[in-house]
């Protein structure tokens, strides 16, 4: 064994190299196979900080393919109901720089929720086959309903409906929901600006 | 007797300003001409009125009840008449109205009271802790947190905490609570421990209140109880925390985010102790608490016994209210009360003081300046936390690192912006954080709701599709091996080519009768014709035969007419 390695160096090195790669290479490939991921760990992550309002405002039918198209490279400011918090719960998690939020995607707005004037209500079901969340409740010439608290508050509704009976109501501030804000900031001042106070 | 005291971390010296209000005696709110009384004076869910507007009560009638230990029962402070049950200014930081039953006075104060239970010593746990619910009791310390909640504990109590500490400055409603009704307090103490099911009571008062604790100390040496410490404490804010108070009196910490359940010590404010014993000794309902009316714009500071739903303005007015000194009114003290305008709001279980001081004598905080990073706010926090670093965090918005600096601790005490020399309102930061970060994990939760809610939905509106197409590829499968079928064997026969056959044999019998009523008549004519000549030979011959021939032809003759209208009928 030694006398032949001494004797054909370079090939007992050739044979070495390529015994570890073989070696290395299916232990590779079987932990490949093996440990392999299901999904996208990204979009995964990235769809659990989107607000799954599900409204396609970002131009993607819903939170999870406008998570995988951010996977993909898609700018991380097309979520209006998401605002600017989610923008920067994205860029923290993506490490890359917030953006204002898109104005062409839309606006953020305070939270709402869908309400149907129901007296006016045709019982198209029209509205029903609009929701994501399938929140709102009803059949054909029946009467339709929302149930608030499923609704996200996505607007989808609000363009299918023939007669117009839906409104996008502003969730109010109620004694239970109120809460305390931040204090005003001010312009920052330092101690020697006492004086002119 | 245990007087072993502990020492508290942190903790700030703010002036006292404890002695003006305590000059006077208690004295007792007259009954106004009308009583607001919230129905969210608690911490919990709102109670529910039952009774009508244009009813009439009585004092001490319930008017409103709760379903669970949670929420709490509300009752008439006054006879009268409900005028109104709707949305009113609510006493409360917010600002905010709400649902409130709207009383008119009589002026008779006519009381209708619960039934006594004198014997409360035989009676068990859960019997007390029920009338403890009906009447009303929540924590009058400033939390509002239902008494009959905090008792009903499952984990075995052995110490109950008296907190008579009372540490805001200018408050003096409990110290003149303790001064004033001493023995009514011990009994009450007695009373909590046999609730609780305790063995002793520590009973925590600070030092700066020396009349309350020589009445307290006196009427616990008439009573001669040993299971019950009068324990005196230095004066330093905030120990009348909950978990401070316990950290003094016993030298435990409560865990972070446990109860002091779980060290087996349950605290009740002394005032809500006292009013527990009134609704099982006297059948008193919680309708009236003691506040302290105090203040520099005021020229009468004192404690006033107010019922609930008393406007503010009638008791500063009895107190001599000074509206032109009078910068502001501040509900609590000036540590951690709150800024209300409106003088009509109504005074709750919780209002323990109304502090309306001139400019001079707690003037607006000054504008905020950069933090130096002293370190002050750090030594002044009686939970140990890092205000400095909070702070921070919380103006930058990042909850991962507020919530690992263990924000959830602070109990907002305010030693941090009292003790900050730039004047950052600190403590703000951190209630607003806190408001933040709840609000985030309820958006969080509802958000992972509608993604399962989406997803169901994908995935039924897909399991839809699918049974379609699969419905649709199955008949496609169907025909395509009846055709094969017919295709390769002959003796089957082909469904359509049948049908087609069928039709065919169908025209063809409804042809036949006429085609035989045709051949009838073509045959009976030539039989008449065949007749009518043998009948003509026959009498050209002179035959005898001629009369059975006659009747031959006059038959067929019938018959020919017969088959010819029944041809006829049937086309």
């Amino acid at each position: 064994m030694i006398e032949a390695i001494v004797a054909q160096p370079l090939l007992a090195a050739l044979f070495a190299l390529v015994g570890l790669s073989l070696i290395f290479g299916a232990v590779l490939g079987f932990a490949s196979e093996r440990f392999k991921t299901e999904g996208d760990p990204i979009a995964d992550q990235i769809c659990d900080l989107l607000p799954q309002t599900q409204c396609g405002q970002c131009g993607y039918p819903g939170c999870r393919p406008y998570a995988e198209a951010i996977a993909g490279g898609e700018r991380i400011n097309r979520c209006p109901p998401g605002g600017e918090s989610t923008i920067q719960a994205l860029a923290n998690l993506l490490d890359v720089e917030p953006l204002p939020l898109d104005e062409e995607v839309g606006e953020e707005k305070p939270k709402s929720v869908a309400v149907i004037r129901e007296a006016e209500c045709i019982g198209c079901t029209k509205c029903i086959q609009a929701c994501p969340v399938d929140a709102i409740l009803g059949a054909a010439k029946q009467m339709h309903t929302v149930i608030e608290s499923e609704c996200t508050g996505c607007d989808l509704c609000v363009e299918p409906c023939p007669v117009d009976c839906i409104d996008m109501v502003e969730i109010p501030v109620t004694l239970k929901t109120w809460h305390w804000q931040n204090p005003t900031k001010t312009a920052d001042i330092i101690a020697t600006d006492g004086g002119q106070r | 007797m245990s007087d072993i005291i502990f020492k508290l971390t942190g903790g700030v010296h703010p002036p006292q300003n404890k002695h003006q209000s305590i000059q006077r005696p208690i004295a007792q709110a007259d009954v106004p001409a009308q009583l607001v009384i919230p129905m969210s004076q608690h911490i919990g869910p709102p109670s529910t009125p039952i009774v009508t507007v244009g009813q009439r009560v009585l004092k001490g009638q319930c008017i409103a009840t709760a379903e669970s230990f949670e929420g709490a029962f509300v009752h008439a402070s006054t006879s009268g008449k409900v005028l109104a049950i709707e949305e009113r200014p609510h006493n409360h930081a917010s600002g905010m109205p709400a649902l409130s039953i709207v009383i008119e006075s009589d002026g008779n104060d006519e009381w209708q009271r619960m039934p006594a239970m004198e014997n409360w010593p035989q009676c068990d746990r859960q019997t007390l802790l029920q009338r403890i619910h009906e009447a009303g009791v929540i924590g009058m310390g400033g939390a509002g947190f239902p008494a009959a909640s905090k008792l009903a504990t499952d984990k075995p109590i052995h110490t109950l905490v008296m907190n008579g500490a009372e540490c805001e400055p200018y408050i003096t409603s409990d110290q003149m609570l303790m001064t004033e009704r001493a023995e009514e307090l011990i009994l009450s103490c007695e009373l909590m421990m046999h609730v609780l099911g305790a063995s002793k009571t520590l009973f925590g008062i600070e030092d700066n209140k020396p009349e309350a604790i020589e009445a307290i100390k006196a009427a616990h040496a008439k009573r001669g109880n040993d299971k019950i410490h009068i324990v005196v404490i230095p004066t330093v804010y905030p120990s009348g925390g909950s978990k401070q108070l316990i950290q003094i009196l016993t030298g435990n910490e409560v865990p972070s985010s446990g109860h002091s359940s779980d060290l087996g010590i349950i605290m009740q404010n002394v005032a809500t102790a006292v009013a527990a014993y009134r609704a099982i000794v006297f059948g008193e309902p919680s309708i009236s608490r003691i506040t302290t009316l105090t203040g520099e714009a005021l020229a009468a500071p004192q404690n006033i016994e107010a019922l609930v739903g008393t406007p503010l303005s009638a008791l500063l007015e009895q107190a001599g209210w000074q509206q032109n000194l009078a910068d502001r009114i501040i509900i609590g003290g000036p540590m951690m009360g709150y800024t209300v305008t409106d003088t009509q709001l109504p005074v709750t279980k919780t209002t323990n003081c109304i502090l309306v001081p001139t400019r001079a004598e707690l003037p607006p905080p000054p504008p905020a300046q950069a933090c130096i990073r002293c370190g002050l706010c750090a030594e002044a926090c009686p939970a140990s936390l890092l205000p400095q670093q909070l702070y921070w965090f919380s103006r930058a918005g990042e909850h991962d690192k507020l919530e690992s600096h263990n924000l959830f601790d602070c109990i907002e005490c305010g030693a941090c912006s009292y003790s900050c020399p730039s004047n950052i309102p600190l403590v703000q930061y951190y209630r607003a954080s806190k408001a933040e970060i709840r609000q985030a994990r309820r958006d969080a939760k509802q958000a992972e709701q509608s993604k399962r809610r989406f997803e169901a939905r994908q995935a039924r509106l897909q399991r839809l599709e699918e049974e379609k197409t699969a419905q649709r590829a199955a008949r496609a499968e169907a025909a395509k091996k009846r055709l094969e079928e017919a295709n390769t064997s002959a003796s089957v026969v082909d469904p359509i080519q049948a049908a087609i056959e069928r039709a065919a044999a169908k025209r063809t019998s409804a042809a036949a009768p006429a085609t035989e009523a045709v051949d009838m008549i073509a045959k009976l004519e030539k039989r008449l014709t065949a007749a009518k000549i043998k009948l003509a030979s026959a009498e050209s011959a002179g035959s005898d035969k001629l009369v059975p021939l006659q009747e031959a032809v006059d038959k067929l003759t019938q018959q020919l007419a017969e088959a010819q209208q029944q041809a006829g009928d049937k086309p």
